[in-house]
This record gives C-alpha cells, structure tokens and sequence, in this order.
C-alpha cells in the first residue's frame, strides 16, 4: 500500500528541526527517523500524519564522541553503526551485541538508535541495554535541553519522556570499560522481535560476580530492570550453578502480556532461562 | 500536498524528477524509471524482495521514501550487470540454481552481495544469517546459500558494483 500524502520538510539541524515542528500549529506532525517503524506504519495507514519531518540531513545527530566517564550516542546513529563502532563495543559492548539481534541487515543498516528508544516498543531489543546500563536521554525542545534518567524515560506502551514538540538528540551511556556483556533473545523466527530478550552486562574480579546489570525486553509495557537477579548476582562465584540460581529471580517485579506468540506464565519461564544464559555468556 | 524535486543517481544514471513525498522509492524505480527488476514481495517491510543499495549499503526500497534519496546513489539489480556480463553473484545464482519462481531473486542478490563485501569468505550459517531479511518461499533455501558460496570462491567481492557501491 501506499501511505496517505503528507508534506516533507527536511531541515539541517536539531534547532531547524525543532522550528518546523513548532510551526506546524495544528498540523498532525511525524518526526522521521530511519523509517523502518514508521514507513510501516504510514503504508498500512495506521498513521496519517499532516506533515513528516525528516531528521536525516542533521549530521549533528549521528555519530558517537567520547564524553568523560560517559559515551554520547547520537540519535540517529544507524542500529548497523551501534554494532561496528569501536567507542560503543570498548566501552559498552551490551547495546553492540543487543543491536547486531534487531531485525535483518537491511534494517539495521536505516533503523536508528534513537528511533527504537523514541518508538519505545515494548519488544524492541534496545531499550533494556540501554537501561541496563544506566542511560540518560538528551531531549531538545523550543526551550532548551533536558536530560532523563533511564528509569524515567520509558513510561508506558510506545510512550517516553519526550514531549510534544520535543525530539531526542543523544543519548550518554555510562562507560561500562571491561564489563563482560550478553544479549539474549528469543524468537520464533529469524528476524523477528523478541519474545523475551534479556541484556546482561557483568563485572568479574577474580573469579566472584563484582557487578551486575540485567534488562529484561517485552516484560511489561516498558522494559525492565531485574534488580532482583542483579542482587543475588553479586559477591557470587561466576560459576553456572550460581548464576543459575540468582537468574530464578528474573520475573520479579515483572508484568508480561499473554499474546499470540506467548502467554504470561510462559514470558516468566523464559525470563528465567534466558536470564540464566545471558548471564552465563556475559561472565565468559 | 506538492511534490518534491530529488536528484538521484540509478544505476550510474543521474536522474532529476518531481515526486510525492509519499512515494516509496521503490515505486518510483519501478513506476518513473521503469526499472521493474526491483519487486514488491509484501506490504509489512518483511520479505526483503525489493533490496537495492543505498550509497552502497542494502535496505528495503519499499521501506525508504523517494524524497529520503535526494543527493545519493542507488544501484539496483539491473545495475549489477557490466558489459553485458554478468555480476559473479547473478552468474553463480544461475549456475547453482539459486532459484526456481525468480521473486525473491533480485532481492537475494542484492543482500548476497551487500554480504560478500562485507564479509568475503562467510560460513553456511553466516550466509543464513546476513540473508535473514530476505524471505524465499520455492528453494528452501539450499541453493541460494550454495550460489553465495560460490560466488565467494569466485572472488565476485573484487569484481565491485556500479555506482557508489564501495
Ligand atoms: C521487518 C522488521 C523487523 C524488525 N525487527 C526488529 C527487532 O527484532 N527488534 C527491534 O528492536 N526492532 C525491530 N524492528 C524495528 C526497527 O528496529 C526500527 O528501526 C526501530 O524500531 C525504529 O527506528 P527508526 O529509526 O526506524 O525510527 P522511525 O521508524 O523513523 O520512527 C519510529 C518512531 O519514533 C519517533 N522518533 C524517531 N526518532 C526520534 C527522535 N530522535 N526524537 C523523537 N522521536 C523520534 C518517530 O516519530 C516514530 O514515531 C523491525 C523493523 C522491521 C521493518
Ligand atoms: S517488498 Fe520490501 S520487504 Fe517486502
Ligand atoms: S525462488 Fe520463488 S520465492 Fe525464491
């Protein structure tokens, strides 16, 4: 099918971006990442947007810096770019590996970073990593920037922090330097979303758990923390009988849906073994 | 709702042309330039039917707006060829039997060669893999991962693509 018309604008930079959007009154206005939710969406016509503001020609989006004890991710940092660039795998290797399992590689070579953490699908696969490790979320709007915590940006069912007229710009991920990683994600078939996903990042000293940090993908209506497992993981042997054990804690705290693909007391199941596993393979 | 001005370069061919911003660039390859190698195969972004390459990386021209390419390059199936000759990936899809309906192909190809430049000398199961986006509903998939590897053998990576493909 083919989408509704709508008018384009394609501006060259955040503040163009954010004056058009602006000045679109009462226009229905889209904002255009990498597309590969939203074209989806406008040819099946679930959306029908007045105006469609393309963030594609902003080159201060893209492209990631070393910032401190921080790196900062621009939004429009490709999923294909979040796996090969060696800032993110040195220093937060969890958001590579998670972003390599997202769809194919058609998709991650226009899909963006910041387009699935704005979408905020609840079975997209780069929301719990992000959270896992601790992000915050830069947003531009007509009055300046703020800046969100990872615990309080994913607020409900395809919902954020950001507001209306406002648009995320980068995202400052805690350097994670030496921590083991693992995505695990579970799905029917290939290049599908998850089931469940579960992102684990750990930090080993000699041979005992030092740290720990477990996200949980499709849970609940936003992605999830398993502070449960994160505790139990610490001061343990990095061994598989340990981890296996704290891992039973994966579906605390959780709400996960029943759907076509699976029931609740299934995602909890899951949660559990996958939890288990990416663990296991984040320690080495 | 007007219509948009892009330049574009296809297939080594610059082209200038006022479009919908609504149209999907593979709309406008196969219904303005008339290059209907590009095929649509489904309406969900899933089958992978209409790859081309993008200032030389694969995506899904059905999921791309033609407004989105102003200013770059693409190359599609119809492109691959040099001479008259055959692109080492078309030639070993043809030898290996890399197909049976031929919808899926042109899709195939692309990604198989998005693939190669990557990754010159892929296992079976990193062929599966980097083909994940391309769905084909007649080989099983046998010989379209037995064409891949021939062409690997064949060195088709050196033999490079028209148009930006670098
Ligand atoms: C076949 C297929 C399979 C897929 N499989 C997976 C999968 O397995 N796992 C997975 O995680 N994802 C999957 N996806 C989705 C893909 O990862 C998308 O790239 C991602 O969800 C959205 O990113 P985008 O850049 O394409 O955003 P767009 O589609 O351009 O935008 C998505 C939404 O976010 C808003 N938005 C985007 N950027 C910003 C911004 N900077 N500020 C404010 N709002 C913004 C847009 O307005 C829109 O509402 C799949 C997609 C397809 C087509
Ligand atoms: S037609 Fe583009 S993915 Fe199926
Ligand atoms: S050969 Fe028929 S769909 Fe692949």
């Amino acid at each position: 099918m083919i989408p509704a018309a709508f008018d384009y604008e394609s501006p060259a930079s955040i503040d163009e971006a954010l004056q058009v959007i602006a000045g679109a009154g009462d226009r229905e206005v889209k904002v255009l990442a990498g597309g590969q939710s939203l074209i989806p969406v406008l040819r099946l016509r679930m959306n029908a947007p007045d105006l469609v503001v393309d963030l594609g020609r902003i080159a201060e989006l893209r492209g990631v810096r070393d910032d401190g004890d921080a790196i900062a991710i621009g939004a429009m940092t490709t999923h294909d770019d979040v796996t090969r660039e060696p800032l993110i795998r040195q220093h937060a290797l969890l958001l590579s590996l998670a972003a390599q399992t997202v769809a194919d590689p058609q998709v991650r070579h226009r899909g963006t970073f910041g387009g699935s953490l704005a979408h905020a699908d609840p079975a997209a696969d780069m929301p719990a990593p992000a959270l896992a490790l601790g992000a915050e979320f830069v947003i531009a709007g007509p009055s300046g920037r703020r800046t969100v915590g990872a615990s309080d940006f994913f607020t409900d069912l395809f919902t954020t922090a950001i507001g209306e007229g406002e648009l995320l710009v980068e995202v400052r991920v805690p350097k994670h330097t030496g921590w083991g990683a693992h995505y695990e994600k579970f799905n029917h078939v290939a290049h599908t979303w998850s089931i469940v996903g579960v992102a684990a990042a750990v930090r080993v000293e000699g041979g005992t758990i030092a740290e720990a940090k477990v996200g949980l993908t499709n849970m609940g209506l936003v992605p999830i923390r398993a502070t449960a497992v994160e505790q139990a993981l610490v001061g343990q042997p990095a061994t598989a009988d340990a981890i296996r054990a704290a891992a039973q804690n994966a579906d605390q705290g959780t709400n996960p849906m029943s759907d076509a693909s699976a029931d609740e007391h299934y995602r909890r199941h899951l949660a559990k073994v996958l939890t288990g596993r990416a663990v296991l393979a984040a320690v080495g | 709702m007007g219509t948009r001005r892009i330049s574009v370069t296809v297939d080594g061919v610059a082209y200038s042309d006022d479009v919908e911003p609504r149209t999907l660039l593979v709309h406008y390859l196969r219904e303005r330039l008339g290059k209907t190698g590009t095929v649509v195969g489904c309406d969900t972004s899933n089958c992978g039917a209409c790859t081309v390459h993008l200032d030389g990386r694969s995506v899904k021209s059905c999921s791309v707006l033609a407004v989105q390419v102003d200013g770059s390059d693409v190359t599609t199936i119809e492109g691959l060829a040099q001479n008259g000759e055959l692109h080492p990936v078309q030639q070993a899809f043809h030898e290996n039997h890399g197909l049976q309906c031929g919808y899926c192909t042109p899709g195939m190809i692309m990604q198989a060669v998005d693939l190669l430049k990557d990754n010159p000398d892929p296992s079976d199961a990193e062929i599966r893999e980097g083909l994940e986006g391309n769905l084909c509903r007649c080989t099983g998939y046998q010989n379209i991962v037995k064409s891949v590897k021939a062409a690997a053998g064949a060195g088709s990576v050196s033999a490079g693509v028209a148009g930006g493909a670098a």
